[in-house]
């Protein structure tokens, strides 16, 4: 069928920010249905809440809408737009809910707007638990015995039929959120109620268990005309039990037979065909000795499918969206051979393995077990031809400075920690069981502990041995082996006691180096154009370099806490702008959910580990002119300094583009920076450095507390801390960090209720385009990347705003930047203080570029590549006439015990922007947009501590006065009826019940704003805040938040939310010549 | 173990032998199956080849014997980048270089078989010669030994595969005569689970011999090679057709075709694999198949015969069905039976056959 003339204007739903279950493969699947849809001429709006997505930039989509993603605002977006249609499974499980929620309001039939590709009730059939059994028994498909309850007496009644354990699964939530395996009544009643209270139909499954299991997935693909195929099939190493998510999967299937795949792909398309739905979706089954279970599907793209996309080549998003309008499999082209139709199934000669990347280093008291909920705010994917090659690549490329030798942080582990750690899952898991053969556990003793497949462990025991064979001494055949089996120069050099340029060049001079195969969906068997590559230790190279000017730019990996889908976003522009100059531009990168490793997004697409040893491998074939390290987070820029020496040291004629590495030396080494401010003449806090404990003492003491200390060359504040007294920094030297002379401590003078800056800006050594001014709502002391923001600044004075100016333009111009830089300053007391300034692309780029309609990272790629910034007329200044906030989103109610309060370590996964013509609206906005919506009625609990008393006491008076009911603990609530604010008391926790926490419970408080007692998190305070992240009430945990909170309630009380898209806001910006 | 392997374009890989040693000439093919390889090797029609497999890891689930779509190894030797000594299936009873061991033929491992693919691709399927154990190897010339031995097209593979003498399959449904040039055990799977009455004849069957069994209906097999060596199944099409119900896979879909007028060709490399996707003209749906094989039938030779295409290769668009209402003729180029490979056809196909067998059309 061709597609669907009366379809002509289509919108797209995004997943909004990034958060653990729900990362940037949305922005892959969206982008790419976003061209695929305007490839037929189809015209398409998208909304979306998150700015650092390539999405939401202006050209990818007719309209775009940076809008909060309620039903409430898509309604009116749909009312202005009048699209034909909308596609539900593109914005991830976000997309599908609200779309549902639209349908159920009558929204859809109101405005004629027809759900394409997989319809709602398929959407429901698959999502509801209960109708989704039905359906599977409806069509002989095994399911695992269960029951779906809406109560913790139905969930009771459940247990005595189906026995525990039991697997607890809420209906409707991002990657499994609110689930959980129940061994006792406990358990089960704990889970449930949260399960409960998560799901957006309020019902969760208690399901039969089947831990232990092997669990496969598979991504299928439909049309309307009921061809079905395959894309792949994926097994996950870790057993039934552990989320997909949190587990590494391994594509294709590595341990069943012929029979057993076939038997599964042949319910899977059973399964699709009895779903009708119509583009991709994932099937999850378990498998034990030739028996199956249906366990799930997710009829929508998804995490599984990006990963699948980038496995194959095979792009589902894409031709989801083509399906979506009417098109057929075989009408539709596969992009990758560009001869043969869509309709075939995508065969593999290579082995794929993806691992998730945790955030436990971020938060050291959460719980690390793997459970059926996400925890990971990543991965990484690895490509080999050996499942031994694939393995250490992933491991590398997720950037966490660990090999497989891993042997605990600070102790080695007992016997009993490794079997301790084999038997209850982890992030650590991989490295135990590593561990554990090298201890001598036998491979069925690890397998049992463990449930996970003697398969995968022996291919462990593999590199051990080709380790010990290592330590006998290197000959060329065990350095041809080893490599084969994706050791790293490093690695080689350590084990048989080189250096590791020893045996780069001995390596190099046996000819001992990489080929590149390409991705080609088909396993050669068609000649294919696809510039998509990985590298293999074979014999014939498939790269034929042109002789074009050509850059490498270095990507960012995994997502993780601290390096987030920004520097994706900046990666992407800096192609764009290569090759807007007519340059070739190559990507490295390894994390399968972005668009950056999309096979159409560069000229050639390297899926590699970003490591020295890897870029230089790629350096060496292409020859290229330059390498860009300023856009891939401080994963690139952390290699600006060993890749210079490494290009000089071989000889090559390579260069580091933009800003010196020297240069950006000079900003991350604390002692030459210091130097740099001194000799300009800018301000800074007061700081020091040591090299040991004792040395911290007196530097800490000259200084005066409270001071912020931090190790050197930190990503996202990693061990960053507030220390108010001596013994606070004794206790941090002794837990936090491990300072020695090649890793000192920094410590700076903390300015205590400071009001902080974030500047980006681009320079090309002679001028500078300052993007904007951004000032915090958080005072300074809570991590930048954890504040919200706001552009133009709403309550710095004008001549600090010229000063903050001032100080970007001469710091960017003595650094000799060329390219971006971020600078982020401090203002108290009528002075502006410097505090840290990053000559690489930072978190706010995409936010500001967004904000002021100038794409900085692009920008900025031109200016590395030798344009000025008065050749593109961009010697100006932007002004915007409405307001731009940046708030972030939290993963706190993913991670159970993990304390809610921010510091100077970040904790946000990701960010949304608000945007409206005051700063109460879009700060109201962009609350929303972050889960946390600000209540327009409703009761407010306030408990603050004492410090915080007095601005509290205005901030709850506006709450009154615009209608808010106040309750409060007894000291807030005495202060502020003192005050004149009314305010009814309620109990503390620990004065009984019933309490505030009662009211949590019980869903009657709307909004809780609480501040810390003391640096300690108080157990009261935490459990309140605990509870607020539980049970999804909004809350706040500053003043500045509070106040900005009451701005907003009464802006939005009194006027309308603006609706307007942001071409229509670019408009209005004025650029000022300088 | 050493192994090497010569092609006849004069490239010549070294490698890792398995298996048993000794030297192998064929003609070198690849399949693009991911998984399957037991039913692979013991496939009938890779009789006279070495069959090389792009999916780089073989053999991780072992032999379990289960799935042998004959009785022993047919491929002359085998050829992949690694192979897997310890699989852990709970059907597995032996690793796959002990397989091949058990049947005396070379494999080699090791080798870049992703460069050999492509090698295959552009020059087409090659004549090519496999050596492997130290003192095979010592002083060889494999690439001149593969280009010694005599085209593929030139041997008479059928006699090697089909069976010797003929037997039945008792069923209580209508009764076919299975012509065996090579016949996979899940085509007579599928076929016996129907409830048909199967008498399975040797390759060389006569007229009367197919005349004796009594039977309602004529089914040609699969098998190696090129389809115009089938003599006497081709003559016995002829024979039958109209006057009784004609089913075909693969070789027999060949057979069919030339019986009736049609022509076929030798394709530069063979479909070789699990994803091939085939589109049914009358319902639009494309089906993705498993294949095997080197010769296909010229569609437009079919036009003036009493056959019609029925469905075609999506991808390169080469015969995939046949079909003649008027003469009850019914014929798919690729497996429905599967295999190796996706199952998708078994049911559109086997239950036609019973269908126009027992009548119906």
């Amino acid at each position: 069928m061709p597609r669907r003339p009366d379809i002509k204007k289509v919108l797209l739903i995004g997943s909004g920010p990034i958060q653990i279950g729900q990362a940037a493969e949305f922005d892959f699947s969206g982008s790419q249905a976003c061209k695929s849809l305007r490839e037929e001429g189809v015209e398409v709006v998208l909304v979306n809440s998150n700015p650092a997505t390539i999405m939401t930039d202006p050209d990818m989509a007719d309209k775009v809408y940076i809008e909060p993603l309620v039903p409430e605002i898509v309604a009116k977006i749909i009312e202005k737009e009048r699209p034909d249609g909308i596609i539900a499974g593109i914005g991830g499980q976000t997309g599908l809910n609200i779309t549902s929620e639209l349908a159920e309001m009558g929204v859809l039939e109101r405005y004629n707007v027809e759900v394409l590709g997989t319809k709602v009730r398929s959407i429901q059939e698959a999502e509801d638990r209960d109708l989704f059994k039905k359906a599977m028994e409806r069509i002989g498909e095994p399911v695992p015995r269960s029951i779906a309850v809406t109560s913790l007496e139905e969930a009771e009644e459940a247990m005595k039929e189906l026995g525990l354990p039991l697997i607890v699964r809420p209906a409707y939530t991002l990657g499994g959120s609110g689930g959980g395996i129940a061994r006792t009544r406990e358990d089960l009643m704990r889970i449930c109620e949260m399960g409960l209270k998560r799901s957006r139909i309020h019902q969760v499954l208690l399901e039969e268990s089947v831990i232990g299991w092997t669990e496969v997935e598979y991504e299928v693909m439909r049309d309307s005309n009921n061809t079905c195929i395959t894309i792949c099939n994926m097994e996950n190493m870790d057993p039934m039990g552990i989320h997909t998510g949190e587990s590494i999967v391994v594509t294709p299937i590595q341990t069943l037979s012929d029979h057993e795949i076939q038997m599964l792909r042949s319910a899977a398309i059973n399964i699709i065909r009895a779903l009708g739905i119509e583009g991709g979706c994932n099937i999850q089954f378990a498998v034990r000795n030739g028996e199956y279970r249906v366990i799930e599907v997710n009829p929508r793209v998804s995490r599984s499918s990006a990963l699948a996309s980038k496995a194959t080549g095979y792009p589902i998003a894409r031709v989801t969206a083509k399906i979506a309008i009417g098109l057929t499999l075989d009408e539709i082209r596969n992009d990758v051979t560009k001869e043969t139709p869509a309709s075939f199934e995508p065969t593999v000669d290579y082995v794929v393995i993806k691992i998730p990347r945790w955030p436990f280093d971020k938060f050291v008291k959460a719980d690390r077990t793997l459970t059926t909920s996400m925890k990971s705010t990543g991965e990484v994917m690895a490509i080999g031809r050996s499942y031994e090659e694939a393995l250490m690549k992933a491991i590398r490329s997720l950037d966490i400075d660990i090999d497989l030798g891993y042997n605990g942080k600070y102790t080695p582990w007992s016997d009993e920690d490794v079997r301790e750690l084999l038997r209850t899952p982890t992030d650590e898991r991989l490295f135990a069981i590593y561990q554990a053969l090298r201890r001598g556990f036998s491979v069925d003793e690890i397998s049992q502990l463990s449930m996970i497949d003697p398969y995968f462990i022996e291919r462990i025991q593999n590199i051990i041995q080709m380790e010990d064979e290592l330590k006998k001494g290197l000959t060329p055949d065990r350095l041809r082996r080893a490599k084969r089996m994706g050791f790293l120069d490093s690695r080689i050099a350590e084990l048989v006691g080189l250096s590791r340029e020893e045996v780069t060049d001995y390596r190099l001079s046996l000819g001992i180096i990489p080929t590149y195969k390409m991705v080609d969906t088909c396993a050669a068997e068609f000649a294919a154009s696809t510039p998509y590559y990985y590298s293999t230790y074979d014999e014939e190279c498939e790269l034929s370099p042109s002789d074009k000017k050509k850059v490498l730019i270095l990507g960012s990996g995994p997502i993780r806490i601290g390096q987030g889908i920004e520097f994706d976003y900046c990666t992407v522009h800096a192609v764009t702008a290569l090759r807007e100059m007519g340059i070739e531009a190559h990507i490295i990168n390894n994390n399968p959910e972005t668009v950056s490793t999309d096979y159409d997004t560069s000229d050639k697409l390297f899926f590699e580990p970003v490591t020295l040893e890897d870029v230089m491998n790629v350096i060496e074939k292409e020859n290229y002119w330059g390498v860009m390290v300023q856009f891939g987070g401080q994963t690139a820029v952390n290699l600006a300094v060993p890749l210079e020496r490494e290009l000089k040291r071989r000889g090559l004629k390579t260069v580091i583009l933009g800003t010196s590495p020297d240069s950006i030396d000079i900003a991350e080494d604390r002692e030459r920076f210091n130097k740099l401010l001194n000799s300009l003449g800018i301000p800074q806090p007061r700081a020091g450095i040591a090299y040991s404990p004792e040395e911290a003492k007196k530097v800490a003491k000259e200084i005066g507390y409270p001071v912020l200390v931090r190790p050197s060359y930190v990503l996202g504040g990693r061990a960053m801390e507030i220390v108010y007294d001596e013994s606070g920094l004794e206790l941090y030297m002794r837990e936090a960090v491990r300072v020695s002379h090649e890793h000192p401590v920094l410590i700076d003078d903390f300015l205590q209720n400071a009001v902080e800056i974030d500047v980006d800006a681009v320079c090309d050594g002679r001028d500078v385009l300052i993007g904007a001014i951004m000032e915090h709502i958080e005072e300074a002391g809570i991590h930048s990347g954890d504040s919200a923001c706001m552009i133009p600044p709403q309550t710095l004075p004008e001549d600090v705003v010229a000063t903050a100016k001032d100080y970007v333009r001469r710091i960017a111009l003595a650094l000799g930047v060329r390219g971006i830089i971020n600078i982020q300053m401090a203002y108290k007391d009528g002075v502006v203080y410097v505090l840290e300034a990053n000559p690489r692309s930072s978190r706010t780029i995409p936010f500001v570029s967004k904000a002021v309609g100038l794409p900085l990272a692009k920008i900025a790629a031109k200016v590395m590549a030798g344009m000025t910034l008065r050749e593109m007329n961009l010697n100006v200044e932007p002004e915007i006439p409405y307001v731009a906030v940046k708030e972030v989103l939290l993963p706190f109610d993913k991670l159970p015990g993990a304390d809610v309060l921010l510091g100077p370590e970040m904790r946000s996964t990701g960010e949304v922007m608000g945007i409206d013509y005051n700063m109460g609206l879009s700060f109201f906005k962009a609350e929303m947009s972050a889960e946390n919506s600000l209540p327009l009625d409703g009761i407010v609990f306030i408990s603050v501590r004492d410090e915080d008393k007095a601005e509290m006491a205005e901030v709850a008076r506006r709450l009154a006065s615009a209608g808010l009911k106040i309750i409060a603990t007894d000291g807030t609530s005495e202060y502020l009826r003192r005050a004149g604010v009314p305010a009814e008391r309620v109990r503390k926790i620990y004065n009984g019940s019933p309490n505030v926490l009662d009211y949590i419970r019980r869903g009657e408080v709307k909004l809780i704003i609480n501040t810390p007692t003391t640096k300690q998190s108080v157990r009261d305070g935490f459990q309140i805040r605990r509870s607020a992240v539980d049970y999804h009430v909004p809350y706040i945990t500053t003043v500045q938040a509070a106040k900005a909170a009451a701005e907003a309630i009464e802006k939005a009380l009194k006027g309308e939310l603006t609706i307007k898209a942001l071409d229509e806001y670019h408009r209005e910006v004025r650029y000022r010549s300088l | 173990m050493i192994g090497v392997l010569g092609l006849e374009d004069g490239t010549l890989v070294e490698g890792y032998g398995f298996g048993a040693p000794g030297i192998v000439t064929g003609e070198i093919v690849f399949t693009t199956v991911m998984s399957g390889y037991e039913e692979a090797l013991t496939d009938p029609s890779y009789n006279g080849q070495i069959l090389l497999f792009t999916y780089p890891l073989q053999g991780n689930y072992g032999v379990s014997g289960d799935e042998f779509q004959s009785d022993r190894m047919w491929p002359r030797g085998m050829v992949c980048r690694h192979i897997w000594p310890s699989p852990k299936h709970h059907r597995s009873t032996r690793t796959l270089a002990e397989f091949l061991v058990d049947e005396g033929r070379p494999g080699i491992h090791g080798v870049d078989t992703r460069m050999l693919t492509v090698k295959i691709r552009r020059l087409g399927a090659m004549k090519a010669a496999l050596a492997v154990g130290e003192s095979v190897v010592r002083g060889i010339d494999i690439v001149q030994l593969a280009r010694d031995q005599p085209s593929i097209s030139s041997l008479d593979l059928l006699s090697e595969v089909t069976c010797r003498s003929p037997y039945r399959i008792r069923g209580s449904g209508p009764r076919l005569a299975v012509i065996d040039l090579g016949i996979k055990r899940h085509i007579l799977k599928s076929l016996e689970c129907r409830g048909f009455d199967l008498h399975v004849l040797p390759a060389h069957s006569s007229i009367s011999d197919i005349e004796a069994v009594e039977p309602d209906g004529l089914f040609i097999s699969n098998g190696p090679g090129d389809p115009e060596r089938a003599v006497s199944a081709i003559e016995a099409v002829r024979h039958f057709a109209g006057s009784m119900p004609i089913f075909g896979i693969c070789l027999g879909h060949q057979v069919i075709s030339l019986a009736l007028g049609a022509r076929t060709f030798k394709l530069k490399f063979g479909h070789h694999g699990g994803n091939q996707p085939v589109k049914d003209l009358e319902s639009g749906i494309v089906y993705i198949t498993s294949q095997n094989h080197n010769f296909a039938v010229v569609p437009e030779s079919v036009e003036g015969t009493d056959l019609e295409i029925t469905q075609l290769n999506a991808n390169d668009g080469t015969v995939e069905g046949i079909r003649s209402r008027y003469l009850k003729i019914l014929a798919v180029q690729y497996h429905p039976e599967a295999h190796p490979g996706p199952m998708c056809t078994e049911d559109p196909f086997f239950s036609s056959v019973l269908k126009i067998a027992s009548g119906g059309d």
